[in-house]
Parts: structure tokens; C-alpha cells; sequence
């Protein structure tokens, strides 16, 4: 399908494009899946973190990142128990208040809560729901090959949804627009470490965060007119210093949080739906598309805390972002009641006390209001180390 | 016999004999942990105690050590170190519980536990890869996650045969395969097939008789209460696999069901109210908590946490040991399968379970500490109810962290739960 779902950017200066996004960003209706339903188009559901799009892309219908949203979790909230995140129970609300409409829904067995998604949302809608296994013992040799085999059932499955048999050519194609728009947000991110001034980490957070909610042509067309535009921007460097945001691969803080941090500081990296970026290089287009995508996923790919891979320590690479960018300190955060980001903030706070790196540790919840409190604290933070 | 006197005290022979072998089992690992010897850390879903005990690894299980210390009242005291160390009050109070026993080099309340020189651990509950995690960092010892793959979508288990199934099953066997690899290097050992064979006969002795159990427990009157009769079985069923002692105990404990069924020998003497019990226990006041029902003449005749910490024996596979290898992939993917669908899909189970156990009502226990069994309990009932006209309670409190166990408020639920019970029962004899 050729469904434009986002037109209002186009056309504009900079700053409106930017404020068009955010618009769209904080818009909890998603005019964007609504416009391609109306155009006749299905929608797939994937719950965080990572989801291999390219599948329900090459199939001609559009992904939507179920990443919850800043609402009352009205229905939703009699389906669950008390000591769950957000995230949970609100992506539940978005389909149970029919603001979304899908054709299907996956989720994956990242944690304990969102493993139960698949069966929750099996009981309360028609649609298939499934758990989309993506291997847990990334070190297995075996694991390639299952990977592979489990993405072809999964391309069974959307072809019911799709109708049609989905080609090794379709997904070839759909691979090169996922490559496409993974190298824009590489270059993005290369942007906001070498000259965060440039782009704030909001800004940042707007432009990729949409990538989730729109098919991704459109994305690419967007950061394509975009990125020459930041670069160009004609701000100067402050005296801020340079941090890295932990805590995000998930449920996400509130843009407003995101915001007030960047008024204080420069996040030069961070994990913030690192499902988008998880994979971090061009995926083959040649050959078996399945096993390169599977490939990818296990052995070219981010880190986070629901994916145990012996070659990826999560300290390790934690602080190997925070040296890759330079960075000075790190923000670590948990959404709350997330246990695997919880638990993992445990080992960063003894890592980088072995380091010898600052860090500011909290907590958040997607539907935070205030944030003064917190603006202070990171503030005294901030001064603590310019100080220092 | 013909005296009426029981042959060798077989009524309540599995709980004396379940608490033996308990004593039995933390006496050798507090042994182990004295010498210094090797042991494996593993979890009761897919504990893989089939290959360790092939190279004669001493098996822990955090798990059990970790509900002891509720149990024993204390768990307070560990779970408050292991928060004073960074660990949040929203985990699971088993983890934080254990990482507080290491940080006290194994000191806990019933001995001590050895330190782990290999962790095994499955997917059926993320956390236990969490918990792995943590051990690596604190040992740096090899930690084996043994991915098992499991059901899709309601209603849609793959078998034998089938593309998806064998898919999964050639994955499984492979990291069998890497396991058994990494136990050679660990212990030193040469992996022996045929010792592997033994140990698969216990456990095939073992599934046979848990199997056979459960079901007794449809008699009227009940011969077990799930809960604490039920702890007391899994104990052994856990830590016994693939023993001989663990073998023999289950067939001991069918001959006991057996004798009961017989002489219609209950667990209570006025059975009122038949339940199913889901979820994990309330460990920090298992007795009172247990009483709470049995006051009301209400018994747990059959519960979930029966079904997924035997890690799916409850499904009495039995492994074919004229090709152990691939036997043991199917049959640990299966089972491990089973134990999750447990939580996450029981709904349907319990509905065919309502008629076949003669049930009165459910009992939903969801608990602060564990996301697994808790996070769709609400969703299950809400399916449950909306198929069935069967009584159901839902009380939330935790399985270590009695921070969070309200007793008082527990019990006004409960006490509401039994009148409303009553009440149905007299309605149903009125209109009878």
C-alpha cells in the first residue's frame, strides 16, 4: 500500500516541522493508523522492545509499536493486578477503548509481565494474538536457525492477516527501506553525540519516536529533509555536560521529562526505544532474508536488559556507550514496577562506582505530570560535577 | 489391616517421608557447602536435574531456599539487606531474598548453601535470567540459559511431527547438547549415556506418580490439600528428580492415594468447599493463611502452583530411553511448555477442572513478587467467570514480603468469600 499517513510536515520550516511532530508524537488518538485503516489498510500490533517489521512491511501492512501512551488505562486496568508498569495496561487500553484498531498483535517473552500479553489480549479480542519467541539463549549456535524457522511461522501468520503470500523479493525490499531508514538514525544519533547542540535530546526523541507509528517510507522522507536542516542550524555550543540516558528501552518517560532533562544537559546517547535502532548496521540484502534478519537480531545488534548475550555484559556496554559519547555522566532510570530495568540498575550503579562515573538514579511513569522535583535534584546533580 | 489399623502408617506417610527426604537433601547440600564441593544452581521450571545428576552435580534451588526463609518468618531480614544493597522493594522477593543468602556467603536460616560452580536456568520465568545474571557477575561461573519456546497463541501447542514443533525441538536438543558440553568441563566428567538413562527412569517413576496424585484428588472426600500437603510433594518432586529415592516416594505416595480413595480417607473431616487454588502461596503466613480456608471446611483439591513448579511433571511424560537424547528435548519442551501455558492460559484448564474436581469456587492469589503467574490472573477469572457461574476470590499479597500481606483484610475477604458460598449452597438445596 502507498498510504501517505503524515503530511503536515511537509513543506515547512524547521522548527514547524519539528512542532508538527511533536504534535503528532503527543496526539493519543494516532490519526496516522486511523488515516491507513481508512485507506484499507491492516495493522499489526508488536509490543516493545524489538519486532522484525520488515516481515509486516513486505506484506504490504503497516507496524505500529504498541509502546503504551499517556492515558487512563480506563478498561484495561480490571484485566491486570496491582504491582505492574504502565506501559502494560495503558498499550492494553489503546485497543480495549478502540482509539487503535489491529488486525493482529504480537508480543514477546521480554519480561514476565509482557509475556502474559499475548494471552490477555488472546482473550479479549477476535484477532490473532501471539508471542513472537525470539531466542533467549542468544549464544547458542542453534539459535540463528530457530530464529529463522520462527520468523517463517511468524510470515505465516501475517500472510493469513495480509492474504497473500509474501515473496522473498518483498522482503528484500522491505529490507532496504529498514536499512534506509536505520543508517538516518544512525546518523541522527551521530548528530546528537558530536554536536548536541544541535539537536536536543527532545528533538531527537520526536523524530525517531515517530518512525514507530508511521510506515517507515514516510519516515525516511522526513529525517532525510530533516537531517541536513539540523546540521545547518546555526546554534552554539553551552556549557552543559554530556550524559547518557538509561532506562528507556521500554516503557518511555514522559517527552515533557525528556525535555526537562535536556534544558539542563546534553544526552549525547541513550536506550530510548532502542528496538528501533537494535540492529546496528545494514541487515544483507542477498541471499535468505529471514536468516539475515535473524542473523542481525542475534549478532549485529544493541543491548538491553530482557536480552541476556554473554558478549554483551550490560555494564560493559554501558559503559561503553558512555565512553563512545564522551559523556560525563550517566542518567540511570527504571520505569516502575519494570523489574528487568530495576534489577539492571543495580549493576550499573556498582559498574560505574567502580568506574568512578556519576550517576543520577530515578524512576518514571509514562503518565508523569510534574517534574519540577526532579529538575531540581538533576540540577544539583549537574552542578555537582561542574563543580567538582 | 483387617484390624482396621493402617499397613506401616501409610496415612500421611508422603508428608513424614517428604519431610525426611526434605531434611535429607539441605543436610548434603549444607555438606557440599562445608567441603567446598561443586553444585548447580537451577529453578523448578526446567530444572534439567536429569543431566546434572548425570554428572552427580549437587542440585539448589534459590527458589526453595528463598521460600523457607517466608516460611521460617525471617525472610524480612534478608529481603531489607538485599534492598539496602540497591535492589528495589517492586522485585521479586525470591531473588533478593537469595542475593542477600550470598552476601552472607550461604548463611541461611536451615544451614548453608554452597556456592554455585554452574547456574542452569530456563526461560519459563524471565526473572530466573535475571537472577542468573546476577550470579555471573558475583561468581563469574558459567550461567546456561536453556531457551524453551513456548505456546504461541491459546490452543495452538504444536506436537511430534509438526514443522513448528520440531523447529523448537531442534533447538532445544541442541543447547542440551551445549549443556552437557559445558557440565564435561565443569565437572571434569565424561558424559555417560547410559547413567543419563538411569536418571531418565526415576524421573519417568516420578511423572507417573505425580501424575497419578493429581488426578486421585478428584475423590470426594479430597485426599491432599494442594496447598500445604501440595508444597510438601513439590519439595521432593523438585529436588529429588531423577533419583531413585524421588521414584520410589511418588509410587509410595499412589499407594497411600490409593488407600485413601479406598476408605474415602480426607484431608479434612468435614469437607465443605472444594477449591482451586492459583497462583503461588502466601509463604510469610503459610499456616494461617492455609487455615483461612480450612476453617470454613474449604480445601484446596488441586492448585497451578502444582502444575508449573514441578516444571510440568504434572503432564506424567515419559521419556523413551531407547533415544534419551532427543527424548529429553521433547520431553522438556513439552513440559516446560505446560508450566507456562499453567499461568498464562489456565482459564481453560480450570474450566474443564470445575466438573472433574467437583469444584466450589477458585481462589486467585496474585503476589507483588512474581509477574509470571500474576500479571493475566485478573483476565483469567474475568474469561473464567464469563464461561462458567463458578464463586471466585481474588486476594493480592506476596509470596516473601509481608510488608505487603494484610491478614485482617485477607481474612474479611475470605469469611465473604465462604458466606457467599454458603449461601449458594443453600439456594441450590432449596431449589433441589
Amino acid at each position: 500500500m502507498n498510504v501517505r499517513t503524515f503530511e503536515a510536515w511537509r513543506g515547512k520550516p524547521l522548527d514547524e516541522v519539528l512542532y508538527e511532530c511533536r504534535e503528532l508524537l503527543e496526539d493519543t488518538t494516532f490519526p496516522t493508523v486511523r488515516r491507513w485503516r481508512e485507506s484499507g489498510g491492516k495493522v499489526v500490533g508488536h509490543f516493545q522492545v524489538y519486532f522484525p517489521e520488515e516481515i509486516v512491511h513486505a506484506a504490504g501492512l503497516l507496524p505500529f509499536k504498541v509502546c503504551g501512551a499517556p492515558i487512563a488505562a480506563v478498561h484495561a486496568e480490571s484485566r491486570f493486578g496491582s504491582y505492574l508498569c504502565s506501559i502494560l495496561k495503558t498499550s492494553l487500553e489503546l485497543a480495549l477503548s478502540k482509539t487503535i484498531e489491529f488486525d493482529m498483535f504480537v508480543t514477546h517473552p521480554i519480561c514476565d509481565a509482557a509475556r502474559n500479553l499475548g494471552a490477555v489480549w488472546g482473550r479479549n479480542f477476535p484477532y490473532p494474538c501471539q508471542i513472537l519467541y525470539l531466542p533467549q539463549n542468544a549464544n547458542s549456535p542453534a539459535a540463528v536457525t530457530y530464529l529463522r524457522d520462527e520468523y517463517a511461522r511468524l510470515q505465516r501468520s501475517i500472510e493469513t492477516i495480509a492474504g497473500r503470500p509474501v515473496t522473498e523479493d518483498d522482503l528484500r525490499r522491505s529490507l532496504a527501506v529498514y536499512n534506509r531508514n536505520r543508517f538516518l538514525l544512525r546518523e541522527l544519533y551521530a548528530l546528537k553525540r558530536t554536536t548536541p547542540w544541535l539537536v536536543s535530546a527532545d528533538e531527537a526523541y520526536i523524530l525517531m519516536a515517530i518512525g514507530g507509528m508511521i510506515p517507515r517510507e514516510e519516515h525516511n522522507e522526513l529525517l532525510e529533509t530533516v537531517l541536513p536542516q539540523l546540521k545547518a542550524r546555526p546554534n552554539k555550543k553551552q556549557d552543559k555536560i554530556r550524559l547518557v540516558f538509561e532506562g528507556g528501552f521500554c516503557e518511555q518517560p514522559p517527552l515533557d521529562l525528556i525535555r526537562a532533562i535536556a534544558r539542563s544537559c546534553y544526552v549525547v546517547d541513550d536506550d530510548l526505544l532502542i528496538g528501533l535502532r537494535w540492529i546496528l548496521d545494514e541487515v544483507p540484502v542477498d541471499g535468505d532474508p529471514l536468516l539475515n534478519l535473524a542473523r542481525a537480531y542475534l549478532d549485529n545488534s544493541s543491548y538491553s536488559p530482557v536480552q541476556h548475550d554473554l558478549r554483551k555484559p550490560k555494564e560493559k556496554m554501558l559503559i561503553e556507550r558512555i565512553r563512545n559519547s564522551q559523556a560525563e555522566a550517566a542518567i540511570l532510570t527504571a520505569a516502575k514496577m519494570c523489574e528487568p530495568g530495576l534489577e539492571e540498575q543495580v549493576a550499573y550503579l556498582h559498574a560505574l562506582d567502580k568506574e568512578g562515573i556519576p550517576y543520577f538514579i530515578s524512576e518514571f511513569e509514562e503518565k508523569m505530570t510534574s517534574f519540577d522535583h526532579l529538575e531540581i535534584q538533576l540540577e544539583t546533580f549537574v552542578e555537582n560535577i561542574l563543580f567538582n | 489391616m483387617s484390624n482396621g489399623q493402617q499397613p506401616d502408617g501409610i496415612v500421611g506417610r508422603g508428608n513424614r517421608e517428604g519431610a525426611d527426604l526434605f531434611r535429607q537433601w539441605f543436610s548434603e547440600l549444607n555438606r557440599t557447602a562445608e567441603q567446598g564441593g561443586p553444585s548447580a544452581y537451577v529453578f523448578v521450571m526446567g530444572s534439567m536435574c536429569e543431566l546434572l545428576r548425570t554428572f552427580d552435580l549437587p542440585v539448589v534451588f534459590p527458589e526453595i531456599n528463598s521460600l523457607q526463609m517466608a516460611v521460617r518468618r525471617v525472610a524480612h531480614e534478608y529481603l531489607n539487606q538485599a534492598e539496602d544493597y540497591g535492589y528495589s522493594p517492586d522485585i521479586c522477593g525470591y531473588v533478593k531474598a537469595d542475593v542477600a543468602v550470598q552476601l552472607r556467603g550461604g548463611e541461611h536460616p536451615i544451614g548453608r548453601i554452597p556456592k554455585p560452580s554452574i547456574a542452569v536456568l530456563t526461560n519459563a520465568c524471565n526473572t530466573y535470567i535475571k537472577w542468573g545474571e546476577i550470579w555471573e557477575r558475583m561468581y563469574h561461573i558459567p550461567v546456561f540459559t536453556l531457551d524453551i519456546p513456548g505456546t504461541r497463541a491459546a490452543g495452538t501447542q504444536t506436537w511430534k511431527g509438526d514443522p513448528d514443533f520440531e523447529n523448537d525441538r531442534r533447538y532445544v536438543q541442541a543447547q542440551i547438547s551445549e549443556l552437557i558440553a559445558l557440565c564435561e568441563r565443569v565437572t571434569g566428567k565424561r558424559f555417560d549415556i547410559d547413567r543419563l538413562r538411569e536418571v531418565m527412569g526415576c524421573a519417568n517413576e516420578m511423572s507417573r506418580g505425580w501424575k497419578r496424585v493429581l488426578e486421585f484428588n478428584k475423590s470426594r472426600p479430597s485426599l491432599f490439600n494442594a496447598l500445604t500437603d501440595g508444597t510438601i510433594y513439590l519439595g521432593v518432586a523438585n529436588s529429588f528428580r531423577g533419583t531413585p529415592e524421588g521414584g520410589r516416594y511418588f509410587s509410595n505416595l499412589v499407594d497411600e492415594m490409593a488407600y485413601k480413595a479406598a476408605r474415602r480417607i480426607g484431608t479434612l473431616t468435614d469437607e465443605k468447599y472444594r477449591l482451586n487454588f492459583i497462583g503461588v502461596p502466601c509463604y510469610p503466613i503459610f499456616r494461617r493463611f492455609n487455615e483461612l480456608f480450612t476453617e470454613w471446611g474449604g480445601t484446596f483439591v488441586h492448585s497451578t502452583y502444582l502444575w508449573f513448579a514441578s516444571g510440568g511433571t504434572n503432564l506424567g511424560f515419559e521419556y523413551d530411553l531407547a533415544r534419551p537424547l532427543e527424548s529429553l528435548a521433547e520431553g522438556v519442551l513439552i513440559s516446560v511448555r505446560d508450566a507456562m501455558d499453567s499461568m498464562f492460559y489456565q482459564d481453560r484448564a480450570i474450566l474443564e477442572m470445575v466438573d472433574a474436581f467437583h469444584l466450589d469456587g477458585v481462589v486467585y492469589h496474585p503476589i507483588k513478587s512474581c509477574r509470571t503467574t500474576s500479571t493475566g490472573m485478573a483476565d483469567n477469572r474475568r474469561s473464567l467467570m464469563a464461561a462458567r457461574d463458578i464463586p471466585s476470590l481474588f486476594i493480592e499479597s506476596d509470596m516473601m514480603d509481608r510488608r505487603v500481606v494484610g491478614e485482617a483484610q485477607m481474612k474479611n475477604r475470605i469469611d465473604a468469600f465462604f458466606e457467599g458460598l454458603a449461601s449458594r449452597k443453600q439456594q441450590e438445596a432449596i431449589a433441589h
